[in-house]
């Protein structure tokens, strides 16, 4: 009864423009925003994914082996994310989730910082002006409200940046989301709202939380939406681009419904053994991401044995540095607890401070 | 009698609160089939089916303002936030409109819900998974607010917030899920063989200092009086269990014995509940204390990571040094020291 919606059932509307066998499919409306993506261009799209996949796969490791408290793998979104990722221009503002490690990767996010949250040495992993993009958001939804702001902000500022929101499914139940795209209407901000129909909210099919396709909702907010194969890299850069240029045109938000399939747990403290159907997941796996590219790049005779090689040492490359960075990252000072709470002077915080500090000082800690 | 986890101790209170009144529905998050993040609803959908044991859409003011609806409709929702920090999203639905409708309706409307919320920290989670959010909801005139700290109680105590004509929001100590204890399953069976709900209970009996606890740091308070006792002090413990309404009438006979008081929780302390207790046994026993009551709590930071949370939770040795303070003995807060 509430599993029939936004399967990316036969008959849906997705835009696609490589299908699960690698074969490029024409498109006419989107065909002319990714004509630059051939050769070259689309073999680094596919070294992105492969070695997105792999640092998540290193991360989901690290947790295994007691270096993480946790992480929430994006295993099978990949293009979703990095197709998403680099339609961006530079200065577009990202407000993401905590799935989106992919995305930080393509924003030039250090690697090791993705970690920082996870392994629990501080509460944010990087400064979001130097890469434009927000920390994560892990409250479900809150985040797209910060996007709108931003890109009213942007407007009113008199620049053409557009800033894209990035969300799940479930995430489209929450107030918070849906206050969102009415304001996006009401103020028409340049922003992108980018969902990722990845069918679960932990426990729950995405049924659950929408009976007809959520790229349908966004018209009754009056916000055009597209729905598109979020297996499928060139069809979401396409799709991405397309909004951002509506966006930096100054035509207001749109909406992307990305349908992809989690391939792992929602965290490594997840069981999906217990509400996933093993057959589902068996058939999405035949519509893995990067698999598809890959016969596409063999075809077209860009993927040679001398780039799979090169794209192979560069996933070994980036995995080892993250790995050493993360047992490098420092332990957090005892008294780094109260750096940050304010931005101005606080007195009564500044007593606690020190009472901590001479009780440190009392059980023979050094304090900061 | 059972040998049970706390967390499981709450999946027989519910199972018990389903098979007794077909009035009470179970609503949240990911209770059903996964049994809830941690597995307290483990079984449940399974035995009650999905219109008693209900997998909500992920909005918490929805499950909130969902429940009122229900409520008004005679039912007894059970509502699971699925951590501390995603109550705020349903702030408004119980502190705007379950606190108030009992009595803005002059009684006629009842909003018997139980609110379940896993709080505080001590588990290495990361941001939003560890607060300690207690206080806002015991500001709130109209909620009834609660936590457990041993297996049994929380097994009673879950079925009483059930049974209650009252919101009850009920702070399960997260930290302490897996510890086990005994649960008598049958002690509601007969009317007054169980302890009130709202009654706190003194579980250390001393006769130097009172200590005040709840929740998670009831078994922090107890490993301290243990210590303590090593030096040939006598502390007593008292759990709170009720936050709102206030036990206070146990802590004032406690503090009238003592003569001295610590209060200690996971909590920021300006404007906590060791305030509140602070100044009310002040004013009650204001010529019995030998010193000013202490507060061990954590700072007015947000919950720091995972890395640091030692340094903001209360811990034994910092409940020491406030003992310490208020027997006016050697500690780090006055600076004092005996020459
Ligand atoms: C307000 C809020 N409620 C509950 C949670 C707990 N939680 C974390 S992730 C999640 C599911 C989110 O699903 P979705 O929005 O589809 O994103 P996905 O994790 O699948 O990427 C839930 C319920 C939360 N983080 N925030």
């Amino acid at each position: 009864m509430l599993d029939s919606t936004a399967e990316g059932l036969p008959g849906d509307e997705l835009v696609q423009l490589l299908d699960p066998a690698g074969t490029r499919m024409e498109h006419p409306l989107y065909e002319s925003y990714v004509a630059d993506a051939t050769g070259e261009r689309l073999l680094s799209l596919y070294e992105d994914m492969v070695v997105v996949r792999r640092l998540d796969v290193e991360a989901t490791a690290l947790q295994r082996q007691g270096e993480l408290g946790l992480w929430p793998p994006l295993l099978g979104q990949e293009a979703a994310q990095v197709g998403s990722a680099r339609a961006l221009r530079e200065d577009d503002f990202v407000f993401p989730s905590y799935r989106e490690n992919g995305v930080a990767y393509c924003r030039g996010v250090e690697p090791r910082d993705l970690l920082r949250v996870w392994r629990g040495t501080s509460q944010s992993g990087w400064d979001p002006y130097s890469v434009n993009m927000a920390t994560p958001a892990i409250v479900i939804g809150a985040q797209t409200l910060h996007a709108v702001g931003y890109a009213v902000g942007c407007r009113r500022d008199g620049v053409d940046t557009a800033a894209v929101a990035y969300f799940g499914d479930g995430a489209t139940t929450q107030g918070d989301v849906n206050e969102a795209m009415v304001f996006a209407a009401s103020f028409a901000a340049p922003v992108v709202f980018f969902c990722q129909n990845n069918h679960w909210a932990i426990s729950e099919p995405v049924g659950l939380q929408a009976q007809r396709p959520i790229a349908e909702r966004a018209p009754g907010f009056g916000i055009p939406s597209v729905r598109v194969d979020g297996n499928d890299v060139l069809a979401v850069l396409a799709v991405t681009r397309r909004a951002l240029e509506r966006a930096h045109r100054g035509d207001g938000p749109t909406f992307i419904e990305a349908v992809t399939y989690r391939m792992g747990p929602h965290t490594t403290s997840d069981d999906p053994s217990r509400y996933v159907d093993p057959r589902q997941r068996a058939e999405w796996a035949g519509r893995d991401p990067i698999a598809r590219v890959e016969a596409h790049l063999r075809a077209e005779g860009v993927l040679t044995e001398q780039a799979a090689a090169r794209v192979a040492a560069r996933a070994d490359e980036v995995a080892a540095a993250f790995r050493a960075g993360c047992t490098s990252l420092p332990q957090p000072a005892p008294l780094s607890i109260f750096d940050h709470v304010y931005a101005e002077p606080n007195s009564a915080l500044d007593r606690q401070r020190s009472q901590q500090a001479a009780y440190l000082r009392s059980i023979g800690e050094v304090a900061e | 009698m059972t040998q049970l986890t706390l967390a499981k101790a709450l999946g027989s209170g519910l199972r018990r609160a389903l098979a007794d009144d077909d009035r009470v529905v179970l609503m949240g998050e990911d209770i059903g089939a996964l049994g809830g993040v941690f597995r307290v609803t483990d079984g449940l959908q399974r035995d009650f089916g999905p219109d008693r044991v209900m997998d909500m859409p992920l909005a918490e003011s929805g499950i909130i303002g969902m429940a009122v609806g229900l409520a008004f409709r005679g039912f007894r929702p059970v509502c699971e936030i699925q951590f501390d920090g995603f109550i705020y999203p349903a702030f408004d639905q119980i502190v705007a409109q379950v606190a108030k409708l009992h009595y803005r309706t002059g009684g006629a409307v009842r909003m018997p819900l139980t609110i379940r919320v896993p709080y505080g920290g001590g588990i290495g989670a990361v941001e939003h998974h560890s607060e300690s959010p207690e206080a806002y909801f015991a500001h709130t005139a109209g909620l009834r607010v609660v936590t457990c700290s041993t297996p049994q109680d929380a097994h009673t105590m879950l079925r009483q917030a059930i049974a209650c004509d009252d919101p009850v929001v009920f702070f399960e100590p997260k930290r302490r899920y897996w510890t086990k204890g005994e649960v008598d399953e049958t002690v509601l069976d007969e009317p007054g063989r169980a302890e009130l709900m709202d009654r706190a209970r003194v579980v250390v009996e001393g006769t130097d200092v009172t200590i005040v606890a709840y929740g998670p740091l009831v078994a922090t308070a107890i490993d301290a009086a243990v210590a303590a006792s090593d030096e040939g002090l006598s502390i007593e413990v008292v759990d709170l269990r009720s936050l709102a309404p206030l036990d206070l009438d146990t802590i004032e006979a406690s503090v009238r014995r003592t003569g001295r008081l610590v209060i200690t929780h996971e909590a920021q302390q300006s404007g906590g509940l060791g305030a509140e207790i602070a100044a009310s046994i002040t004013d009650r026993c204001f010529l019995h204390l030998e010193a000013a009551p202490a507060r061990v709590t954590g700072f007015d930071t947000p919950y720091p990571s995972a890395r640091a949370e030692e340094h903001f939770l209360p811990d034994l040795d910092r409940i020491l040094d406030a003992v310490d303070r208020v027997l006016g003995r050697a500690n780090a807060l006055t600076g004092w020291s005996p020459r």
